[in-house]
Order: C-alpha cells, then sequence, then structure tokens
C-alpha cells in the first residue's frame, strides 16, 4: 500500500479512481488546481479541510457534476478503473452510472413515493419495469441502507414524509441502486443530529467493504472514525484550493506530515 | 458489475434520446421567438397596400370613406387617445390612493380580501364588461350624471353638446373600471418596495402615516407609479370589445366627452367582415399594424420605469 | 416662566391648532384613499351582481342545451356556443402547452446569454399586444389563403394568447426547483430528457398547471379575435375546419342587437362565462396554495 507523500505515483496504477493533475475552473478563476491523488478499492477516503479549501469541488468534478453549474470547466484526468472519464468520447451521464452521489443535504424527489424514488435510477435508465423488479431492487438497496425495516410498510409514501436521517439512508440507497463503483458522499451528515449522524457512519463502516466511498467530511473526528485514508486541502492567499497532504488515515493524525496539516489538525485555525 | 454490452447499449438509447429532447426544447424556443416575429411580419404586409396608397396621410386625414376607398385613421387615433386618457386618470387617481391604503393603512383583515377583489376584477372578460356598460352604466350616465356635469360644468367645452348614452365619456369610464386592478397591483409592490425605505425614518421625524405616504413615499414612488399607469394606459389603448360597445362607433372629432367617437381597435373589430376590397381590408390591417406598434413603445416605456424602482428594491 | 418640553410630563401634549389641522388632514387623506380602495373592490360585485341577477333570470335549461332560434321564437340556446368555446380552447390548449412547457423548459435550465434575454423580452412584449392584433396575424396566416372562416384559426390566435402567460409561470417554476433536486436527478445518470421530464418538471407541476388554468380563464373570455376568425355560427359543429360558434362571441353579438330577447340571451350567457371564468381563477389560486401546504 501506498502511503504518505504528496506526489507518490505509485497510486495511479493501484488505486480505483485517480485523479490526475485536477484544475477546475468556474468562468476565470480556478478553485481547486492541481490536485492529484487515489481512491482505493473497498476503501472509505476522507478530504478534510477549512470551509472554503475546494473539498467539494474536489469531489464534484470525480462524477463530472462540477461542469453542470454554468461557465464551469476542468482541466485534468480522472481515471476510473484507468479510463479517463473527461476523454472526449465518454459522455458524462455514463460516468455518474458507475460514480454515484450522495448530497449534504437529503434531496428526496419531491413528487415520489419512497419506491419509485429508490429505484427511479434504474427506471429512468431502462431496468426495473415491472412492480416486482422495483419491489426487489428497493428491498435490496434498502437493507443495504439499514432503511427496509423502517419504511417497508410504508413504500407508497412520499420521501419527503420521513425523517431527516431516514431521507439521507433513503438518498444513499438511491444511490446504491445502480450499482455504482464509487460513491460519493458530499458532507453526508453535516445537516443532522448526532443519532442520525451516528448512524450514517455506522453505515459507511458497513458499506466500505464492498464499495469504494469518497467523503468530503467538515468534521475531523468523523474523519478519523470512518476513514482509512484521508486527504487534506487549503487555499492559499489567492482562494485556490491545493492538496497539501494525503495518507492513511492513523498516520495522517498522530503523524501529519505537512505543518500544516499538523497546524490544522491540533486546531491552531479552520 | 453491468455487463458491457447493457451498458453500451444503453448509452446509445439515452444519446438518441437527449437529441429529441434538446431539438424539441430549441425547437419550441425557435416556433416562440419565429411567431412574434412572424407577427409584425404578416401585419406589415398585410397593410402594404395601405401604406403604399396612403403613405403618412393615413394618420393625419380625417376622411374615412369605404365606398370611395379613402382611409384616414385620424378619428380613431383622436378616439383612441382620449378615451384612453380618461380612463388613466380616473383609474390612475383611484388606483394610487387605494393602493396606497392597501399596502399602508388597512389593517391586514381588511387587506387581503379588497386586494383579492380588486385582483380578480382583471379576470372579468371584456365582453362583461361591455354588457353592463351599455345597459347598466350608459342610461345612468345618460339620465343623471352627464346632465348633472353639463348643469354644473357647460362653461367647459367638453361637457357641451348632446347627450348620448353611448360616448366617449361612457367609453373612459368603462376602460378606467377596466384597468384600475392593473394600476393597483404594480402600484402595490411599487409603494411596498419604496415604503420599506423611508417609513420608519419619516415617522421617527414625527410624521402621521398619511403624511409619510404623501410626503415621502408617493413621490419617491413616482417612477413606478407612473410606469404602472403607461402599463394600464397600453391595455386601454388597446381595448377593443367593451369600447365598441359602449363608444358609438362614429368616426367624428368633436370637443365634447359626451359625443359618440371611433376607436381603432372599434373600427377592425365592426368593419373588417364586412370589407369589401383588398385596400379596405389593407387599411384595417394597418390599424392592427398601429395598434402594434403603439402597445410595443407603450409596454417598452412601462417596463424601464418600472424596472428602475423594483430591481434595486429587490435586490436588498 | 415658560414650561420648557422636557417638563411637562410624559404622554399626551396639549394638541396646537397646528397639530390639530395636521391630524385632520392626514385622516381625510387616510379616509379617501381607503374609499379609493373600497371603490375598486366594490367594482367586481357590483359588476357580477348585475350579471347574476340579469343572467340568471333569463337562464333555462333549454338555454344550455338548445342552439339559437330566430328572435322571438323561445327554446333558444346557447349550446353550439358551450361546445365550440370547449373546442377551440381545448385545441389552443393542445398547441400552447408544448410549446410555452418547452420555452419555460429552455429559459429556466439552458438558456443563456443575449438569445435566452431575448426570448424573455419577447414572452413580455407579447403580453402586452391587444388581442385584435393577434386576431388579425391569425387571419392573414389561416383564413386568407384558404377563404374559410374556422375554429382552428381562432384556437391558433388563442393558443398565442396563451404562451407569454404559460412561458413565465413555466420558467419561474422550474427556476424554483432546488438545485438539490436537480443535481439529485443528474448525479443518477440518466438522460437529461428523463431528468428533466421525469423528475424537475413534476417537481414543478403545482405552477405550471396554475400557469395554464390563468391561460384559459384568460383566453375563455376573448371575443376580439374570433370575430374574423372563428366567425360564429347559428348551428352544430364539431368540424373545426369550419366556422364554429363561441360563446364569448355570442354573447356579444346578442347584446350589440337591437332585440330583448337576445338582450337577455346575452346576459344569461354573460352569467355562464364569468362563473367558467371565476372558477378557473380560484381554481388556480387553489392549486397554488395547496403546493405550499404539501
Amino acid at each position: 500500500m501506498t502511503v504518505g507523500a504528496r506526489r507518490e505515483p505509485g497510486f495511479m496504477v493501484t488505486a480505483l479512481l485517480v485523479a490526475d493533475k485536477l484544475t477546475a475552473y468556474y468562468g476565470l478563476h480556478p478553485a481547486i488546481a492541481d490536485v492529484s491523488l487515489g481512491f482505493f478499492a473497498k476503501s472509505v477516503t476522507a478530504i478534510i479541510g477549512p470551509s472554503g479549501c475546494g473539498k467539494s469541488t474536489l469531489l464534484r468534478c470525480l462524477n463530472r457534476i462540477h461542469e453542470t453549474v454554468p461557465g464551469a470547466w476542468v482541466q485534468g484526468r480522472v481515471l476510473l478503473d484507468g479510463g479517463d472519464t473527461y476523454s472526449p468520447d465518454v459522455s458524462a451521464a455514463s460516468v455518474r452510472r458507475r460514480i454515484g452521489m450522495v448530497f449534504q443535504r437529503a434531496n428526496p424527489f419531491p413528487t415520489m413515493s419512497i419506491l419509485d424514488d429508490v429505484t427511479s435510477g434504474l427506471r429512468y435508465a431502462g431496468r426495473a419495469r415491472t412492480h416486482a423488479e422495483k419491489l426487489e431492487s428497493a428491498e435490496r438497496v434498502l437493507q443495504l441502507a439499514a432503511l427496509w425495516d423502517e419504511v417497508k410498510d410504508k413504500l407508497e409514501m412520499p420521501g419527503m414524509s420521513l425523517s431527516g436521517g431516514q431521507q439521507q439512508r433513503l438518498c444513499i440507497a438511491r444511490a446504491l441502486a445502480i450499482d455504482p463503483d464509487v460513491l460519493l458522499m458530499d458532507e453526508p451528515t453535516s445537516a443532522l443530529d448526532p443519532l442520525a449522524t451516528a448512524k450514517i457512519e455506522d453505515l459507511i463502516g458497513v458499506l466500505s467493504n464492498d464499495y469504494t466511498i469518497a467523503m468530503v467530511s467538515h468534521n475531523m473526528q468523523q474523519a478519523a472514525r470512518v476513514s482509512n485514508y484521508t486527504a487534506f486541502m487549503l487555499a492559499g492567499a489567492d482562494r485556490i484550493g491545493r492538496l497539501v497532504e494525503f495518507g492513511e488515515t492513523n498516520q495522517m493524525f498522530t503523524r501529519p506530515q505537512e505543518r500544516q496539516t499538523e497546524d490544522y489538525i491540533t486546531g491552531r485555525f479552520g | 458489475m453491468q455487463s458491457e454490452s447493457h451498458e453500451q447499449l444503453h448509452l446509445r438509447r439515452s444519446r438518441i434520446s437527449d437529441r429529441w429532447f434538446m431539438a424539441g426544447v430549441y425547437g419550441a424556443t425557435g416556433l416562440f421567438v419565429a411567431i412574434v416575429a412572424g407577427l409584425f411580419v404578416e401585419l406589415y404586409a398585410g397593410s402594404s397596400s395601405s401604406i403604399r396608397a396612403f403613405g403618412f396621410n393615413f394618420l393625419t386625414s380625417s376622411h374615412w370613406n369605404p365606398v370611395t376607398n379613402q382611409f384616414g385613421a385620424l378619428p380613431m387615433i383622436y378616439g383612441t387617445v382620449v378615451s384612453s386618457l380618461i380612463a388613466i386618470v380616473l383609474a390612475g387617481f383611484v388606483g394610487v390612493f387605494g393602493a396606497a391604503y392597501l399596502v399602508e393603512f388597512a389593517p391586514r383583515a381588511v387587506a387581503r380580501p379588497l386586494a383579492f377583489l380588486i385582483e380578480l376584477l382583471a379576470a372579468v372578460p371584456s365582453v362583461i364588461f361591455g354588457l353592463w356598460g351599455l345597459f347598466i352604466l350608459a342610461p345612468v350616465l345618460r339620465a343623471n350624471v352627464e346632465p348633472f356635469l353639463q348643469a354644473k360644468f357647460g362653461f367647459l367645452p367638453i361637457f357641451q353638446g348632446f347627450i348620448f348614452g353611448s360616448s366617449l365619456f361612457t367609453a373612459g369610464i368603462v376602460l378606467a373600471i377596466m384597468i384600475v386592478p392593473t394600476v393597483s397591483a404594480i402600484t402595490r409592490d411599487v409603494i411596498a418596495a419604496v415604503a420599506r425605505e423611508h417609513r420608519e425614518a419619516s415617522m421617527a421625524l414625527g410624521a402621521t402615516r398619511w403624511e409619510t405616504m404623501a410626503r415621502v413615499i408617493l413621490p419617491g414612488a413616482t417612477t413606478g407609479i407612473f410606469g404602472a399607469c403607461v402599463l394600464a394606459l397600453g391595455r386601454a389603448l388597446g381595448e377593443t370589445i367593451a369600447t365598441t360597445m359602449v363608444i358609438g362607433n362614429k368616426p367624428a372629432i368633436a370637443a365634447s366627452l359626451f359625443q359618440p367617437a371611433y376607436t381603432l381597435a372599434s373600427v377592425i373589430a365592426n368593419e373588417f367582415t364586412e370589407a369589401t376590397s383588398d385596400l379596405y381590408v389593407s387599411a384595417l390591417i394597418e390599424l392592427g399594424l398601429l395598434l402594434f406598434v403603439v402597445s410595443l413603445a407603450v409596454n417598452g416605456i412601462a417596463r424601464v420605469l418600472t424596472w428602475t424602482v423594483l430591481r434595486p428594491a429587490k435586490a436588498r | 416662566m415658560t414650561t420648557t418640553r422636557s417638563q411637562l410630563p410624559f404622554g399626551r401634549r396639549p394638541l396646537t391648532a397646528h397639530m390639530r389641522w395636521r391630524y385632520g388632514w392626514s385622516a381625510v387623506g387616510v379616509i379617501g384613499s381607503g374609499f379609493c380602495a373600497g371603490l375598486a373592490a366594490s367594482l367586481l360585485l357590483l359588476i357580477l351582481g348585475y350579471v347574476a341577477i340579469q343572467g340568471v333570470t333569463a337562464l333555462n335549461p333549454a338555454f344550455l342545451t338548445h342552439v339559437p332560434r330566430p328572435v322571438g321564437v323561445s327554446g333558444a340556446g346557447v349550446a353550439n356556443g358551450i361546445v365550440g368555446t370547449f373546442i377551440v380552447v381545448g385545441i389552443a390548449v393542445a398547441l400552447a402547452t408544448p410549446v410555452g412547457v418547452f420555452t419555460g423548459i429552455y429559459l429556466a435550465l439552458f438558456g443563456r446569454g443575449r438569445f435566452a434575454e431575448t426570448v424573455r423580452f419577447l414572452a413580455d412584449v407579447l403580453s402586452g399586444i391587444p388581442s385584435i392584433a393577434i386576431g388579425l396575424f391569425a387571419y392573414t396566416l389561416f383564413v386568407q389563403p384558404f377563404h374559410h372562416f374556422s375554429a382552428l384559426s381562432a384556437s391558433l390566435a388563442f393558443a398565442i394568447l396563451m404562451l407569454p402567460l404559460i412561458i413565465r409561470t413555466a420558467e419561474e417554476s422550474i427556476a424554483r426547483v432546488p438545485t438539490r433536486v436537480r443535481e439529485g436527478a443528474l448525479a443518477l445518470g440518466i438522460s437529461t430528457y428523463s431528468s428533466t421530464i421525469h423528475i424537475i418538471v413534476p417537481a414543478a407541476r403545482a405552477g405550471i398547471i396554475t400557469g395554464l388554468l390563468l391561460a384559459i380563464a384568460r383566453v375563455t373570455g376573448e371575443t376580439a379575435p374570433l370575430l374574423f376568425t372563428a366567425f360564429g355560427s347559428q348551428f352544430w359543429e364539431l368540424n373545426p375546419t369550419n366556422p364554429m360558434a363561441v360563446l364569448a362571441l355570442q354573447v356579444f353579438t346578442y347584446a350589440i342587437s337591437p332585440y330583448e330577447d337576445w338582450h337577455r340571451q346575452a346576459w344569461a350567457g354573460a352569467f355562464l362565462l364569468i362563473v367558467a371564468v371565476l372558477i378557473l381563477n380560484v381554481s388556480a389560486r387553489l392549486v397554488l396554495r395547496n403546493r405550499f401546504e404539501a
């Protein structure tokens, strides 16, 4: 396993998802510059840093959601299983079917029942057409998301009738339904109460046995609890976010190699 | 992982459906733009023979004679302008002060139903305004109001002469009723925006609520109120059916408001299906073009005026 | 020794004549503007009242089920006009809704820069154009070439009248769908077509339906374009390529005729018209309110 220092090229061969010299722009201004790191299979990688350092921007580049903002564009490569997702003959939609996303605020689709919502990714891709197929997929992923028992009797209710933590688990289930290779999570618990947060952290731990997860976290302690690897980002005076350090979580939090990492972790700023 | 062939198959399918979808989106938008452009083009093309025949005289001549194929629109322009002016003076006064009351002075329980009733007035079809104007309002005006005005203010030329039921005066009042909701709705927004800025400062100086309204808010809202009135004026200028039913439909220019008159829209409504010659039809279409251009200009001015007041306030 | 202001007890100071004058005028102002507001509000009730009184007396079952008869002959009705209204408005809705909603989708989700601004400006412009000018357009496009009045040409005119309202409300409601719902749909990797039509537009449907209802209400009472498009008819007519009776046009024709009998029918027809328009308007408001309570 490659560990630690910023520019260890080995990860480009062994990691499932790789960001290679990624620079993301909003118009003419780069929000992040020259970010290179790898996300290893069946592990959780946390991305931490003070607010405004570009963590969410980095995440949104990985599944090509960044470019859906008008005027936003990307330089660099993102490699999934060796293939460049930004190559001109790859459609963004196909990338997003292999790299799923869970957002900061749970976003169940407003007019849909739980059953329809959870299977929406499948249905609009042309799968799960019959009611039986819908139920089967729904049960599978809702079990994975530890939500099945709570909703199995009310699958026809609207998704928005659930509590905040339940809605987020619904969104996780929905993302898992299309069977992605990687799951991106953008501060998934920042809008939730401690109990719901704990449930989702447990869920992430269980999911990481089968899925590759990249998670932005505003909370260092959460990153330390939940992740196998951690990436620390920082925006300089030019307000451009850069990767400062990347390595195994244990090592990052006990013996960080960069001064800035140490300052952040010990609470000297951020 | 999904099978490769399944993944690729779906990629192609969704790209095709996306292509149709985006074609539909851009197509619909293009169609809409084409319709608006086509409107102007068709009206211009339809009036071309009349424009060639009469040129600028069309607007200055009072001679409207289908028999000799002579068409001058001045009486219609006069009727349109005067009836609309009457309407905007009346509706402006009632609408602006009514709006001031609803925004600043009325208790909430009173303001909401009143505002609702005024808004619903805008939904009433114009043929119903015409019907009511013709059978209910006009007789009352002819029997009571107009003789009263003539008795008291008969020294003014506008109140002299024989009293007809269907007249500029009746049309002006009916139009005023029709455009009050427009004046009121926009003025309420404008007053609310200006009041937010200045109300407290003025009251802190010891002014009463009315003084604040009259001395600070209304003057500050003048541009927007003017815009509201111009917009309402635009509506009045283009109103066809209600005016046709109460204005008397006589192409004449007279000083008295109690005389029948004719408007641009009314003459099109009344004579289009009777138009025998091509030149006749073309002249009527030219009136339509005139209405189109005037309403464009009036609406444009109105939007500019209301934006200057509402935009900065909304941005806050 | 004069009492300075600060030595007076806190509370009501004795009113000077000047203050009384000021308060007096302020009261006049408030009452006067209240009168204006009351006047404006009562106009609706005044008009509705007369329509109801005059209209209901002339209403009878025959009126709703029979076609027009010669003056003075009993048992005349406006049934063909009622049916004609449904046909003309129905076709207009079918024409205007796809064009309007898709243009709204363009403006809310895909429109950028000068072209989008121009489209918005044109929608504003179109909403201010007198309906008779739009009727003339439908005439030159659809009646003149075929030398034939038709309900279809009326539907065309009505569809154009409906477009600005549909476009504006569609754009507003779609733009109001939260970004996270839009991104959630995109993040599933489904096609743009699917995410827009199956997820985003349904989320905006309350606003779109409201706009549609208001547009229908606006057009149901419109008479001017009908004068030389649908033209009117004395008979049952279901073929949209023929001239057709429409209720608003019948009310107008009867009202300006010299016959008492037809005047009564005009009131009855007006009553039907205003009831339909009010129901549509109130329904539109209810749809909007339900959306917020959901």
